[in-house]
């Protein structure tokens, strides 16, 4: 493991470490995994806001007036009808259809004098995977790949309050802006990319500034969510926010041994009249009935399944847990895993395998939790 | 009233208190106030069986947060005589009290080689300062 000081840090390392946060190693970053107590960061971005520095996502830019079909050629979502200020989440798959990384793709408008460009966000652990892919990928296509992660930084703003908190810092209507759409605006003084988007469940945006000057940004942020009960949240608190959503976890969900369609991520995938990279062995994963099925599980009682427990039915091995935790929404155990296609309907009970006692857990719909509209 | 200077710590972040009982040397157990901080969350405690044959520097207890699960060390060979039942339904005594309502087990010793590996305070603050950089 590598001391602290080789670890990257974001711009807001300081002031995290200086208010009390404790920092880990996240892939290669040291970054927050909790201020205070998760449960109570928790809460705070369902009941009001929560403040994620989220600098160590992976940010790449494209130039060149082959992005879009480049790009389109190696996600499994449709990237060429994307429409200016249009995000979308997606995939990039290997030939053998096993995730490489599931990530957004962006196509803001910059500046009025500049078309249309593209951008990815991608996991911090599959940064440096996704860029070689790229790169390998490039042959005869005319585009530039800039990886501008250490350039720019990255904030999440989420919560019932998060719209509230930060519309007094820009002129512009925020809640006119579309869910999964962004666009570059003058936010506390600062040119941000705001995107309405996020990974808790919650209403919410994100937003990428300059890394000189995200200090400001966040501080002011810090200061109008404390006024509504909201506080800055780690990323332990992060992980039981996106679980309860029910979103994958790339490292758990997702991994280069798991395809889409075991994922149940077929609204991320176009397979007609496109060509793209895995397509062929995703189809054909389509028309295999012995593929696994992501599942949600809900437990009674307060013993949390993790990553790796077996599930079993009858004595018989048909899944594995892929990430638990307690709920803190719901106060009992949720996790989710993959199990067999025979096992997988709504409302079948399995045996959980935790630390060699086995505990009833039940098949319920993902996501666990959803927003009141 | 117990104070933490007082008590033996393990480096696995239990602390032990050892007194004489009907002529049986019994070890009271806990977690430290540092153990308690660093797991956060909790929300489960799995007691040992009154009767458990504990084993030196074997896990005999768990307790789960909402993050993590955490094996709980017993530093000496016994038997479990009794246990806090009031703590799995109320386990915010384990960051209230961890010294004295907090007690976890109490243990028979039948072989006390592993006291002498324990730390007093002075020494047990030291490790916990350098586990907190």
């Amino acid at each position: 493991m590598p001391s602290t000081d080789q670890l990257a840090k974001t711009p807001l390392h300081d002031w995290h470490a200086d208010h009390g946060a404790r920092m880990v190693d996240f892939a290669g970053w040291s970054m927050p995994v909790q201020y205070t107590s998760i449960v109570e960061e928790h809460k705070a971005t369902r009941e009001a806001v929560g403040l994620f520095d989220i600098s160590h996502m992976g940010r790449i830019l494209f130039d060149g007036p082959d992005v879009a079909p480049f790009l389109d050629r190696l996600t499994t979502r449709s990237v060429a009808d994307m429409q200016p200020q249009q995000i979308r989440y997606s995939l990039m798959c290997n030939d053998a259809g096993g995730v490489l990384d599931d990530i957004l793709v962006y196509r803001p408008v910059l500046r009025e004098e500049q078309p249309a460009g593209f951008g990815l966000v991608v996991n911090a652990s599959n940064r440096e995977k996704i860029l070689a892919w790229l790169q390998e990928h490039v042959g005869d296509f005319h585009v530039e790949i800039n990886d501008k992660t250490h350039e720019y930084s990255m904030i999440a703003v989420q919560g019932p309050k998060a719209i509230e908190v930060v519309d007094p810092f820009t002129d512009e209507e925020l809640t006119s802006m579309r869910y999964y759409t962004g666009r570059l605006i003058e936010l506390a003084g600062v040119e941000c990319f705001v995107s309405r988007t996020g990974y808790t469940g919650e209403d919410g945006i994100e937003l990428v500034c300059d890394g000189d000057k995200i200090l400001g940004i966040w501080e002011q942020l810090v200061s109008a969510a404390d006024r509504v009960d909201g506080r800055p949240v780690g990323l332990a608190a992060r992980d039981t926010l996106r679980l309860e959503a029910g979103m994958p976890l790339y490292g758990h969900e997702l991994l280069e041994s798991i395809n889409p369609v075991e994922a149940q991520l077929d609204f991320a995938v176009n397979l007609r009249d496109r060509e793209f990279v895995g397509k062929a062995a995703i189809e054909e994963f389509h028309r295999d009935s012995h593929q696994r099925v992501r599942v949600g599980l809900q437990l009674d009682g307060r013993r949390v399944p993790r990553e790796d427990c077996k599930l079993l039915r009858c004595d018989e091995e048909v899944g594995v847990v892929t990430s638990g935790t307690f709920s803190p929404s719901f106060n009992h155990p949720i996790a989710m895993g993959y199990v067999k296609p025979t096992v997988a309907a709504l409302g079948t009970t399995l045996d959980v395998d935790i630390r060699g006692q086995q505990h009833p857990a039940t098949i319920v719909p993902l996501p666990f939790y959803q927003r009141g509209k | 009233m117990v104070k933490p200077e007082e008590l033996l710590y393990a480096k696995t972040h239990e602390w032990i208190s050892v007194a004489e009982e009907g002529g049986d040397k019994v070890a009271t157990l806990g977690i430290s106030a540092f153990a308690v901080e660093a797991l956060t969350d909790l929300v489960y405690i799995d007691l040992p069986a009154v009767g458990r044959q504990v084993e030196a520097e074997q896990p005999f207890c768990e307790v789960e947060s909402v993050k993590a699960v955490s094996d709980i060390y017993s530093p000496v060979a016994g038997e479990v005589i009794a246990v806090n039942e009031t703590l799995p339904d109320n386990l915010e005594i384990l960051g209230e009290d961890p010294y004295e309502q907090g007690w976890i087990a109490k243990i028979k010793i039948t072989d006390e080689a592993g006291l002498g590996e324990l730390l007093d305070h002075a020494a047990y603050e030291k490790l916990c300062s350098e586990e907190a950089h």
